[in-house]
């Protein structure tokens, strides 16, 4: 076994002041700064350029089909997950992955690789699980995918650990949260409740504590790690939502079952779940041509298990009804993605549920197969 | 079907529509010219009074059948046409002039026309599709001038047109707007509504009314139920899904079943 590394014990306390300069930082590193901030009444990812940019003193108030931001309290990450997740970056929804451009009798195919160096400010402990499992389906296989690889391994990320849950959220039932243990550069958890917010600061990893070094801190003292391992239990038991654990055979003993006919009368297969869920990572391939034919593009675009084209074959599509497009859905994400990747497809962020046009709550269907 | 220089024939026809939709082609500027270095405009008469006789490669037909004279016209238009497709609201569902369906149509002539006699209409305006065979539909009031460049894009080159018809939350998520219902609680069609606008009203945070008809498998009663969960009426809710494709069968549904007094 090898020994932890040093840095992995590190504890300090820094003030929000400090995450200018740490954002001021990583810029100077060449990292765009990617973060959370307040748009079009939701708290999106979105490039950063200082701490004022910060969703200070905002929280969301979600529940299914329902998501409002509240002006409360002074602190910078009091909200949780909104719409976005990170693979909008890691895995963007559009990627032209090669032009081909007819010269004469010739081909020219161009690859297009465009890397950006991303740093992710304020990842929850559920997304880090999640780019986690990106990392198995993408970058750890035989057929590594090279953009997301490189885009992955490049990524600075800055973990929040959550404090307060929403009404959403079920992290402690899948094992992924309120708190990262590992996957991050630097980890954060923000006190709030006596004042001005201070953040207790561990690091993951030697570019962590290289640029942790740059910023002013002190170290914590006992107080200040009990402080942060009660405001995070107390999150832990706040959460109203859980997974229950036996989905997965609960699924399998209901193959065939009148439950998905009833589902598919609410679900309107919009694919909003898929689009939102931050380890769903099906996509379509588009050819594109110009008028002429002599410029060819091949784009890579997120698609969903709930349209009609996903399970298009010779002959036509696997799934027309909506039962079996939602079955596959939830099979898939609770179930077998098991033996295909070791791990539940769930991380317990919630975000199906909000964004879920009609309230749809995945906890509550899983309750539902496993009492039947 | 572009082979050693020949140049296409292509055509656009219009019936009981506003337009808009042919004059999206006009509005295609930058890429103009390349269609029609591309094509042999045969007949356009919103571009030009030169008549190049049929057959036609290539028919772009607009609007939707509301006279006995319209009704006769498509079939000669179809005899003529290789590849006939039907672009926007008016040629796919029959158009916002379809909310005559839902009347009697002899009632608005007398309350419009001083001389009703003089109109010779039909009792419904319906889409191309009921009259004769179509080959492709393009959405939307009006349509997306994108589409119309990658359908016309995919005919000239023999491939098939990436012209999905999921819904337009896919547009939505991908490009990252914020939904609107879920933030605001007003009631958007999106969910049950064809792709292709590009995203326009929710990206100005205004909910989705439906311009491109309904998507594949559209569960428009999922949807009015959550509206009714969001505090709209039945009238409301009525006139949410009896808009710009009121005739399109699952939204015409829909609105009727709230329509009737409730059981």
């Amino acid at each position: 076994m090898t020994p932890t590394p040093e840095y992995r014990k590190t504890r300090v306390v820094i003030d929000a002041a400090q995450l200018d300069v740490l954002i001021a930082n990583l810029r100077a590193q060449g990292y765009e700064v990617i973060g959370p901030t307040v748009a079009d009444g939701a708290i999106v990812y979105a490039p950063l350029s200082g701490a004022g940019e910060l969703p200070a003193g905002v929280t969301d108030v979600q529940g299914p089909g329902s998501y409002r931001l509240e002006k409360n309290g002074t602190a910078l990450f009091a909200h949780v997950v909104g719409p976005h997740a990170w693979k909008r970056y890691l895995y963007p929804p559009e990627q032209l992955l090669f032009r081909s451009v007819r010269q004469g009798r010739n081909l020219r195919i161009n690859e297009e690789l465009e890397l950006k160096r991303y740093a992710f400010l304020g990842v929850r402990p559920c997304d880090i699980a999640a780019i986690r499992i990106h990392d198995k389906v993408f970058a750890d296989g035989e057929y590594a995918d090279p953009g997301y690889s490189a885009r992955r391994q490049a990524a600075f990320i800055v973990a929040v650990n959550c404090t307060r849950p929403a009404a959403t959220c079920f992290c402690a039932s899948m094992n992924t949260g309120p708190r990262a243990r590992d996957g991050f550069d630097l980890a954060l958890t923000e006190f709030s409740d006596r004042g001005a917010p201070e953040f207790l600061v561990e690091v993951g990893s030697a570019r962590g504590s290289q640029t942790l070094a740059k910023l002013k801190h002190r170290p914590a003292g006992e107080d200040d790690l009990k402080r942060a391992d009660a405001l995070l239990a107390a999150a832990a038991r706040s959460m109203s939502r859980s997974m229950p654990s036996g989905i997965a055979d609960a699924i399998e003993d209901h193959l065939e079952d009148a439950y998905w006919d009833k589902i598919a009368g609410r679900c309107i297969n919009c694919a909003n779940c898929t689009m939102v869920c931050p380890t769903c990572f099906c996509t379509t391939v588009e050819d594109v041509t110009d008028l002429s034919g002599d410029i060819a593009e091949r784009w890579r675009k997120w698609d969903s298990c709930f349209n009609i084209d996903f399970s298009y074959i010779h002959g036509g599509s696997v799934r027309r009804e909506a039962s079996s497009r939602f079955r596959q859905w939830m099979r898939h994400k609770l179930d077998t993605w098991h033996d295909q990747f070791a791990t539940s497809g769930c991380v317990g962020c919630g975000r199906c549920i909000t964004w879920c046009p009609v309230g749809i709550d995945i906890t509550e269907e899983a309750r539902t197969l496993t009492k039947g | 079907m572009a082979i050693n220089g020949y140049k296409p024939k292509l055509a656009v026809w219009k019936f009981s529509s506003c337009d808009g939709c042919q004059l999206s082609l006009l509005d295609c500027e930058d890429e103009l010219l390349a269609v029609v270095g591309r094509v042999e405009i045969g007949y356009f008469l919103e571009a030009t009074r030169a008549e190049v006789k049929g057959p036609y490669d290539i028919s772009l037909v607009e609007g939707s059948i509301s006279t006995p004279h319209d009704a006769e016209r498509i079939h000669r238009i179809r005899r003529q046409s290789k590849t006939l497709v039907t672009i926007g609201a008016c040629a796919t569902s029959g158009g916002i002039q379809a909310l005559r369906n839902f009347k009697d149509v002899d009632d608005f002539a007398a309350a419009v026309y001083a001389r009703p006699d003089y109109i010779d209409t039909l009792a419904k305006s319906t889409p191309i599709r009921d009259h004769v065979r179509v080959d492709f539909e393009l959405h939307g009031c009006p349509i997306n001038k994108h589409q119309l460049l990658e359908l016309l894009n995919a005919t000239l080159n023999g491939r098939k047109p990436n012209i999905p018809s999921y819904s337009q939350c896919i547009e939505c998520k991908r490009k990252g707007t914020v939904c609107v219902m879920v933030t605001t609680g007003a009631p958007c069609l999106g969910p049950v509504v064809h792709a292709g606008c590009g995203n326009l009203c929710p990206s100005c945070a205004r909910p989705c009314y439906g311009c491109f008809g309904p998507k594949e498998t559209p569960n428009t009663t999922s949807l009015a139920a959550w509206f009714d969960s969001l505090g709209q009426d039945r009238r409301e809710i009525k006139h949410l899904f009896r808009s710009f494709t009121a005739n399109a069968e699952a939204f015409r549904k829909e609105s009727e079943s709230h329509e009737k007094p409730q059981i």
